[in-house]
């Protein structure tokens, strides 16, 4: 296959960036659209120009890392997949391939097509956890948890933490990757002493890291690879506004 | 947005019910009594107020996190395939919400305003207690906003007021005004179809056994039954 | 040869006692101490996160660093199948001892007693730890966890998260971290790489780490160094860690003192999808649940073999009878379920002699049509359908199969291309883990005081071969319930020492030697790639130091692996500069590493004479094709010291069986 390749170049956070095009002759249907980066920064460097900086790290669908924004929509075209299991043969021989980073004022662009997202990392330090430190813990099955629950808690607890909701999202709001956490621990008995305090700590955050607000377009599930749902929204909405109107004021 | 949005819907289906006496073939005195009622009867003119401000309200504060949402992203996509993952309508809500205010405002500006301060001729209705039957003609101006009295001479019950009715009438024959009626009937029926079931997501009400519900009557009653009522409205007079 | 610094410090007493006192007299640090004693670890996955947080919750100061753009990304993600505990909720006859003994057995007799005893007696507070902070481990209706067993066990002690446990266990570990990240009692760096340890007075006392974005080389403090960075699989280049995994911390703290031991012990897991060309960058893992149902054949004759690779042939073409289940023929009595080492051993022998599949010649089949064929039967019989056609029974069993492995056919389908449920899947074994790694004692200590190793990047727990759904509770026990006690023998030595200011010259000597190695990389401005070297480094190792290995061939690897040391640091190109967010330079700083730990595989294959777990030497083998232990000779830990430059000096760490009696493994 013959792919035409138009990819965002930023030297750093600090300057303006630019589209610049590459054209590749032998890409292999069989390749990933990670390794057909891998073929044009190896084929960039015997040109003796500078490779493509993208982030990718496990190839296998779950460290969240890759994180492309190809012909308009985050990890492409296919459903439910990340960059990095998107494969060539979902492509025509031809096609020319628009590749973009994420973009959102909460992940400034570092280089090229790799952003930072430390942002998420805060929100979870602001209360995405349980507060139980190593050897408090009672035996396990002391805790009976309903299969259903429990289930409904894994699909929420899936969320890899790519992004690819606030860059789908036109308001590039953050709200899929916080409902997800939300959702999880008000699932679960074990997250419900601190319920309130966290929905409140974790929104909070979201808001000062400069996430836009949910408007409901439902943009984020239909393009999150792992396809969580937008009831983890309504969750979080619910926890919220019962936080809000009862939590104690400090 | 969402309470406001609901209460707004609610307005929607009261406006409506009261408008549907423009179908009735009474000459307009029904509308043009329920006129008088709706601007004179204190708990109604205490939640207009109420109306005029959540309006405002959601408009206003639509408005503004529109901006805040574009600042969410400074830098925008070259290339956007909004289609691939949302209805266009979730993402219009703006323009639509603003092509809405626009209507609004020439909306009160065309009735409510003229109705209230304008000059608007007097029409009197004598209906025969007996029959039914009824006449009506143009009235000299009075005092009061309404009269209504049962002349026992006559057997006949005289009712005077300000005729809306013929004002309406009389607007819609022009076919600009109905075009752009029925224009806003669709920003309305295209806000509403996602506005609805987005206000209960947004006040967290997500329940597999419910959310088709809540979809249904997004789609159905505010999407196509009250907008497409609405938009009758003027096209019944243009084509009478 | 017998080295002083080679003590490994088991505790004294019974086996099931040694912990137990261990944590009762081991000296503690106060609390008011423990405020000013700072503590770095390298690495966020479940070792290193759980770490972390521990040591955090305790009082230390902890610095944590990461080379991904968050903790939560780190490869322990990619587990699928599960974490195994000596919890006996299932009443089978489980227990610390079992555990201890099948970890032993399944090490092929290579490991510690003293430790694999400690990580059996800890497994149980692990499950009750991860619950405790919400992870959703599968369970059953009537609320209790849920338990598999996994890697041909006898018994299910296996807990698991649908096929992400290990995703779950480490965003439970993740946010633990984060929580005492908000807290400040953890301060994060990721995007960044270690770079050099900085040893002072023969102790660890801070690292030097280069900020990825920007390039800066920084200079951190610190009274203990914990490394928590990994294995070394990528030294394959083709392996299914993660693209950023590499060895880079674990080879400069070996270069500054720390042993290395056992590199040779790498694990090849058989269920892998094959490589399909020359662009290929990883292997993908199918789970091993799926050896449970599916068959493994190649074509009896080379003619189809050849046919199916040129295209001609399909192999549901292949009739019955030219097919052979070679598992199943060698193993009669475990067939497709024999452990890993074996089945991947006995795939790669097929495919040497000429009957492998695919375009490469380097794929066995994976059939799962007689296993639709049975649960659609079972399925007609349950729907009371007599007579059902031969449709129906396929669309039945097809329907159960997806039930129970939907998402890997799935994903097996998303990379290939191929419907497995119509067509045999492809597989070929691949790197997957490495028993090896630093040296360390009971205490995780290095040979470098004050350095420690945990999880996958120390070489403890495993022998010579890993028992599935081991590794993650390895790295979580060392995390969470080892060192966090075993630090505090050495540090309540340190409360005197007070933060070593950075700008001591041995901080500079570091940081200036760390430059050089960069500005070196950058000015070779060659003509090949990094990527070159590294593919090529990856088929030299796996060729004649992967599944089985020969005298012959790994003394020609060694001279391969300096030879190409020698062109790699005379012609790599590193575009870019070093003050940059520069990727090319970080995969050249970690393969220059990988280029040196080769050679030291090799080395270690070549001195171990003898065949042990993922260790096969060609020269040792029964009549059968079976692997040869040498117990006399080579019952001991291979820790290798770096002497010189590329130059080692082999010490060993005899192995004492005071519990266990070594037997020969069998799967007939």
């Amino acid at each position: 296959m013959k792919i035409t390749l138009k990819v965002w170049r930023q030297k750093n956070t600090n300057t303006s960036g630019q589209f610049e095009t590459y054209k590749l002759d032998h890409v292999s249907e069989d390749m990933s659209f990670l390794e057909m980066f891998d073929v044009l920064n190896e084929q960039l460097i015997n040109e003796g120009k500078e490779p493509v900086v993208f982030d990718h790290d496990c190839r296998e669908g779950i460290c969240g890392m890759c994180s492309m924004y190809i012909n308009g929509r985050p990890h492409g075209p296919k459903h439910g997949v990340t960059t990095c299991q998107l494969h060539m043969r979902s492509f025509k021989d031809g096609d020319i391939i628009v590749v973009e980073p994420w973009r959102a004022a909460a992940f400034p662009v570092l280089k090229d097509l790799s952003v930072d997202r430390s942002s998420f990392d805060r929100i979870m330090s602001a209360g995405g956890f349980v507060s139980v430190n190593a050897g408090n813990a009672q035996d396990a099955n002391n805790l009976p948890i309903g299969k259903e629950i429990a289930d409904e808690a894994f699909m929420s607890a899936a969320c890899i933490g790519c992004g690819a909701c606030v860059a789908a999202c036109k308001n590039a709001s953050a709200m899929l990757f916080v409902s997800a956490k939300v959702s999880q621990l008000a699932l679960l008995p074990q997250g419900q002493p601190e319920a309130k305090r966290r929905a409140i700590a974790m929104v909070n955050q979201m808001d000062a890291e400069g996430f836009g607000a949910c408007t409901n377009t439902g943009a984020c599930s239909a393009e999150c690879p792992k396809e969580i749902s937008l009831s983890n929204i309504a969750r979080l909405n619910r926890e919220y506004l019962s936080a809000s109107f009862t939590a104690q004021v400090d | 947005m969402a309470l406001t949005g609901l209460f707004l819907c609610t307005f929607l289906l009261v406006h409506l019910i009261g408008n549907l006496q423009l179908f009735k073939a009474d000459g307009g005195m029904a509308f043009n009594v329920y006129a008088v009622f709706m601007t004179t009867n204190p708990l109604i003119k205490f939640t207009s107020y109420g109306l005029y401000a959540i309006i405002i309200f959601h408009a206003f504060w639509g408005l503004y996190l529109v901006s805040e949402n574009k600042k969410a992203r400074p830098v925008a996509y070259a290339m956007v395939d909004g289609k691939a993952n949302s209805q266009w309508t979730s993402r219009w809500m703006g323009v639509l919400g603003t092509i809405i205010l626009a209507f609004i405002v020439m909306h009160m500006a065309g009735f409510w305003a003229k109705y209230k301060f304008g000059e608007v001729p007097y029409v009197q209705y004598e209906r025969n207690i007996v029959d039914g039957s009824m006449t009506y003609g143009p009235s000299a101006p009075i005092e009061s906003k309404k009269e209504q009295f049962v002349s026992a001479e006559t057997g006949m019950e005289y009712t005077i007021v300000k005729d809306l009715y013929t004002e309406v009438a009389v607007a819609f024959k022009e076919w600009w005004i109905v075009l752009l009626y029925v224009l806003a009937m669709a920003a309305v029926s295209f806000h509403l179809v996602h506005g609805f079931s987005s206000a209960f997501q947004t006040l967290g009400v997500h329940h597999s056994k419910y959310n088709g519900l809540i979809k249904f009557v997004g789609i159905w009653v505010f999407g196509i039954i009250v907008p497409i009522l609405f938009a009758a409205m003027p096209v019944y007079f243009f084509i009478q | 040869m017998t080295n002083s610094k080679l003590d490994a410090k088991i505790p004294e007493g019974s086996i099931d006692q040694k912990w137990t006192k261990y944590k009762s007299s081991v000296p503690l640090v106060n609390p008011a101490n423990k405020r000013s004693l700072e503590i770095i670890v390298v690495g966020t996955g479940l070792a290193g996160a759980s770490a972390a947080s521990t040591l955090a919750e305790m009082g230390y100061k902890v610095k944590a660093f990461c080379f991904q753009d968050s903790p939560r990304r780190a490869h322990s993600i990619a587990a699928q199948g599960g974490i195994n505990a000596a919890k006996n909720y299932q009443n089978d006859g489980d227990s610390v001892y079992r555990l201890f003994y099948d970890t032993i057995k399944g090490g092929d007799y290579r490991s510690r007693e003293g430790n694999v005893h400690r990580l059996a007696e800890v497994s149980s507070n692990i499950i009750d730890q991860c619950v405790a902070q919400g992870v959703p481990f599968a369970r059953e209706y009537g609320g209790l966890l849920s338990n598999r067993s996994f890697g041909g066990t006898q018994v299910q002690r296996t807990f698991y998260a649908a096929g992400q446990t290990g995703q779950q266990l480490l965003l439970g570990a993740y946010s633990s971290l984060q929580r005492q990240v908000g807290m400040g009692n953890v301060k994060l760096y990721a995007r960044h790489e270690m770079m050099d340890v900085v040893v002072i007075d023969g102790k660890a006392r801070g690292i030097i780490a280069r900020d990825l974005v920007s390039g800066k080389l920084e200079r951190h403090f610190g009274h203990a160094v914990v490394l928590a960075s990994g294995g070394y699989g990528n030294v394959f280049f083709l392996s299914t860690n993660a693209m950023g995994s590499n060895v880079t911390a674990a080879w400069k703290a070996h270069k500054k003192g720390a042993y290395f031991a056992n590199p040779c012990f790498t694990q090849i897991h058989p269920t892998c999808i094959p490589v399909s060309g020359d662009h290929q960058s990883k292997l993908t893992l199918m789970s091993e649940s799926l050896r449970n149902d599916g068959r493994i054949w190649v074509p009896a004759k080379q003619e189809d073999a050849a046919a199916v690779r040129a295209g001609q042939l399909k192999p549901n073409d292949i009739a019955e009878e030219n097919r052979d289940y070679y598992l199943e023929r060698r193993y009669p009595a475990f067939g497709n379920l024999v452990p890993r080492d074996v089945a991947s051993r006995a795939a790669k022998e097929r495919c040497d002699a000429g009957f492998g599949v695919n375009k490469t010649g380097q794929a066995v089949y994976l059939d799962y049509a007689s296993a639709i064929e049975r649960y659609g039967k079972i399925e007609a019989t349950k729907q009371n359908l007599t007579h059902p056609d031969k449709a129906t029974i396929t669309a039945l069993g097809k329907a159960v199969v997806k039930e129970k492995y939907g998402n890997l056919f799935d994903m097996y389908e998303q990379i290939t291309g191929v419907n497995p449920y119509n067509e045999p899947m492809q597989i070929y074994p691949a790197v997957h883990y490495t028993m090896g790694g630093l040296w360390v004692d009971y205490n995780l200590m290095t040979t470098v005081p004050g350095l420690y190793a945990i999880g996958e990047a120390n070489f403890s727990d495993h022998g010579a071969n890993r028992l599935g759904a081991s590794a993650l509770m390895q790295g979580l026990a060392d995390g969470y319930f080892v060192l966090p006690y075993t630090i505090g023998a050495y540090l309540s030595t340190e409360i005197r020492t007070k933060s070593i200011p950075t700008d001591h010259e041995a901080f500079a000597e570091a940081e200036n030697k760390v430059q050089q190695t960069i500005d070196t990389l950058i000015n070779i401005k060659g003509t090949k790639s990094v990527d070159y070297y590294h593919k090529r480094l990856g088929k030299i190792i796996w060729d004649q130091c992967g599944m089985a290995r020969n005298e012959a061939g790994l003394k020609a690897a060694i001279a391969e692996v300096q030879a190409l040391r020698a062109e790699f640091w005379s012609n790599v190109r590193v575009p870019g500069t070093a003050n940059e967010f520069n990727t090319e330079l970080e995969k050249a700083s970690r393969v220059a590493d990988f280029l040196e730990l080769g050679e030291l595989m090799c080395m270690d294959a070549l001195n171990r004479n003898e065949s042990c777990g993922g260790h096969f030497r060609e020269e040792f083998q029964t009549e059968e094709g079976e692997a040869q232990r040498d117990d006399a000779n080579y019952s001991y830990v291979a820790a290798w010291e770096l002497t010189g430059d590329n130059q080692w000096t082999l010490n060993k760490e005899e192995l004492k069986y005071e519990n266990i009696k070594i037997a020969a493994r069998s799967y007939k």
